[in-house]
Parts: C-alpha cells; structure tokens; sequence
C-alpha cells in the first residue's frame, strides 16, 4: 500500500483532479484511497494541518475529498453547531470571536467557518473576518477556517456543510459558521446549523418593516448587537412585537438578547441561551426530527449539485451554445429546451 | 458549482507598524485577479502568523512591513512555517525593505520583495506563475 508523504499530498493535493471535464473522454480518476485515509486518519488524530488540507481539497473538489469524508461521517454528529446570520454591519464576526471566548472560559473546543462572498466578476474574495478574532490565533482549542461563498447564492460556501464535519470529527465541541448575510441566506444556515442566531443592530433600519419577515421562520435566538447605539429600544421593540404576532404556543420560545460585542457584553446571556436550545432540542426530542431534517436538505443539495455536474459534462457544446441562440432568437422556449436536453441524457 | 483550485493568500502585517494601505491595494488586486486573500490586518505577530498560515491552508503569504523590522521579524516567522510543515507555503515581502537586505531575505526563503509603487501586476502575475 502506498503511503502518500507529506509532499506527496502537497504536490497531487492541491492540484484539483479534473473531476468532471467538459466534453472530456477521459474516464473520471480513481482516487488513490490511501491518500484519503491517511487524511481521515490525520484529522481523527487531531492533526491541524490535516485538518486544514481536506477542507482546502473539499473546496477545490478533488478527488480524495469524498472518499475521506466518508470514511469521517461515523465520526461526526457529536458538535453543537451554531449558525450566526445577519446583515453586514451588525458585528457578526466580533460576536462571534466573543462567544468563541466564552466557551473557551467553559473549557469546550471551538472551531470557526467565516464565510464571505466570491466576487462574481473575477471569482476571487477578501476573507476578512478573522481580523474580529485576533486574539483566538493563539489558542489551539480554537479553529478558524474562512471561506469564500464561490459562486453559491445561499450565504453559504457549497463545501461549508462538509468543512463543518471535518472540524465535527476533529473533535470540536462547537462549531460557529458566520455567514455572509445577504439575500436570503438565512434559509440555507438553517438547514446546516442546530441553533440558529440571527443578528440584528440599531439604525440600519429599525422599524418593523424593516426587519425581514423570513427571519422568525429560521431564528432560534434574536441579537440585537451594537445595543448601546442609538435606536436599541426600537429595535427590541420591534422584535417582540414581531414574536407576538407570530406566537406558536407550543416549542421553543426565541430570547431576544442585547449584546455590545466589542466589549464583551451580554455574551454569558447569549451563550446561555445557546446551551438551553441545545437542551431544548435534545429533551423535547426535536434533536432528532432535526437531525432527518438536515439529512434531508444535505441529500437533495448534493443530488442537485451533482446531476447538474454529470448533465453539463454530457452536454454537446455546440448543441447547447445553438439550443440557447434558439431561446434568445425566441425560436424556442426555455421549459421545452430544458426538457428536450434532459430527455437526451437520461435515455 | 465548484469550479476547481483557487490560490489563497495569507496577507498579513506583522509589528507594530500601523500603515495598512499598501497591503490594503495589495489583497484588492489579488482578489481582482481571482485569488481568495485572507486579510488579518495589523500587529499580526510571528506565532499569529503561522498559525493563520496552517488554518487557512494558503498556498502564499504576503508581509507587508514598513517599520524596518523585518530583519527580526521575518527570520521567526520562516521558522514557524517550517516547524509548522508549511516550507512550501510562498512567502514574498512588500513595504520598506532596504536594497542591502533584500540577499538576506532571500536567503531565508523570501522569494520576492516589492517595494512601494511596484504594479500590482507584478505581484499578480508571478504568484501565478509560481504557485503549483
């Protein structure tokens, strides 16, 4: 059996495997399965570098990275993952390093997912958000890993579920992932995380109109950060006026807590918070509906993602440029042009 | 969709020094370039460094000094790649940095140095000319 070298992973690691090429007529590589043991095998030894070079493999697609999260996927489901969402503005990341501090105190190991958007221009990203957690850098109980969203819509990088079980099988005892904040990104956090926290702050629109309505579908904590500002009444108001709207009576009641992120209040109220959810979710039995539920959102993600991949790798390049002159010309329309090739590659 | 293999950057300050507008117009002309640039910003020290460096798997790291301390600086964190098993990772230099130090950098492992006002075309193009 081949034992890949430290080197060996660098030079064949990171460079991404052709996985699916257009039009090619290469069969797809096998990967070498002892390289992604021996990665499977280093993250469960609490390797960091181990760590650090699936993630980045998983991001680019390779070829070792599903081999080895399989062999991961046993070793997973012990993390309490908590999603933080929430405009840009409202202090998302500096919340973050603070509770990251806080369960630190509490002797847990954290691991933290930062994501912030590609350009959608040139592809790259400015990833800064480990700027708000400097003094984390030092501490090994602590795992930053930022990522860019690469293309995905949701707030969520495609490879953030699959980052998070790897820091999962690493061992860590809670996992934070930031999301980018815009859009609608609230959905795809709540399908990834067990406790989700959405952040809000003062002035960047503090009426109820203001507030998006999606938010109490997804927020098992409300944050009203910045709550020193100007405008913190109104906004807490407006929360609590939006909860009692929609009152469920049964389940689990959403706290709305003030914290000032920067200067470390109102931490211990929300880590508290955080704790109870988890406990609400185990002793109500909703732990385990949740757990089907992301199995669920997971499966249908990675059945779309990956039919996408096969169905543009058979496509006819010239066919499909002349399908879409066809569409734009009006000669043709979308619905029957997607069918049309879709029934071509499912025969 | 994935769309393969991204270079990412580690763009970092490390000191006391507090002008961060160079690497600022460094990590925007990568990103323009299609690169993934973590940005730890100001008074990063050595220790920091590296450890961001294996974190973040980043294939180059970028020193942005301006404060004349890179002879002292610079040697640490060479040093902490390498115990950390990151030797491979490309580490260039930018800022202040006298002509007659620029042997001694390379010896070390720095593998370019770019003073104020150089094009960030440069930069662009020889990062991708040299990351495998």
């Amino acid at each position: 059996m081949e034992v890949a070298t430290e080197e060996g992973l660098n030079k064949e690691g990171r460079r991404a495997g052709p996985v699916l090429a257009k039009n090619s007529s290469q069969a797809i590589i096998s990967p070498s399965l002892a390289e992604s043991r021996e990665l499977a095998d280093r993250v469960l030894a609490g390797d960091r570098r181990g760590v650090a070079r699936l993630i980045s493999l998983i991001e680019d697609d390779s070829p070792e990275a599903c081999p080895a999260l399989a062999l991961l996927y046993p070793h997973t489901g012990r993390a309490h993952v908590v999603g933080v969402t929430g405009a840009p503005g409202t202090g998302k990341s500096t919340l973050v390093g603070q509770l990251a501090r806080e369960s630190r105190q509490r002797g847990l190991t954290v691991g933290i997912v930062a994501v912030d958007p590609s350009s959608p221009f040139s592809g790259g990203a400015i990833l800064g958000d480990r700027i708000r957690m400097q003094e984390l850098t030092g501490d090994p109980g602590v795992f930053i890993r930022s990522m860019a969203t690469r293309g995905s819509l949701g707030g969520l990088s495609w490879a953030t579920g699959d980052a998070i079980k790897v820091l999962d099988a690493f061992g860590r005892d809670i996992i934070y992932v930031e999301t980018v904040g815009v859009g609608q990104d609230e959905v795809e956090i709540a399908a990834t995380a067990h406790t989700t926290i959405v952040v809000e702050a003062p002035g960047l629109g503090d009426d109820i109109q203001a507030i998006k309505a999606g938010i109490l579908e997804i927020a098992d904590i409300l944050v009203v950060n910045k709550a020193d500002q100007e405008g913190a009444e109104r906004t807490v108001a407006a929360l609590q006026l939006m909860l009692e709207l929609n009152h469920q009576p049964q389940g689990w009641q959403p706290p709305i807590i003030k914290t000032v992120a920067v200067e470390g209040k109102g931490i211990d109220a929300l880590s508290r918070e955080i704790s109870r959810h988890r406990d609400y979710l185990q002793v109500s039995g909703r732990a385990s509906l949740l757990r089907q539920h992301l199995a669920e959102e997971e499966l249908f993600n990675l059945i779309r993602k990956t039919l996408v991949a096969r169905i543009m790798d058979k496509l006819d390049r010239a066919e499909l440029d002349q399908l879409i002159r066809d569409i734009a010309d009006r000669r043709l329309d979308p619905h029957t042009a997607a069918n049309k090739l879709i029934a071509q590659i499912l025969e | 969709m994935p769309d393969g293999k991204r270079i990412r950057v580690l763009i970092a300050k490390p000191g006391l020094d507090g002008h961060d507008r160079g690497a600022k117009v460094v990590a925007r002309a990568l990103r323009d370039a299609g690169m993934e640039v973590i940005y730890t910003g100001l008074r990063q020290t050595p220790e920091m460094i590296a450890e961001a460096a294996l974190q973040e798997d980043v294939d180059v790291v970028g020193l942005s000094i301006l404060s004349g301390a890179h002879m002292t600086l610079f040697p640490r964190i060479m040093k902490l790649l390498k115990d950390k098993g990151l030797e491979g990772t490309l580490v260039f230099a930018g800022g202040i940095i006298p002509d007659e130090d620029v042997p001694a950098l390379k010896e070390m492992g720095i593998r370019a140095i770019y003073g104020p006002g150089t094009p960030t075309g440069d930069i662009v193009n020889f990062l991708r000319e040299n990351v495998k």
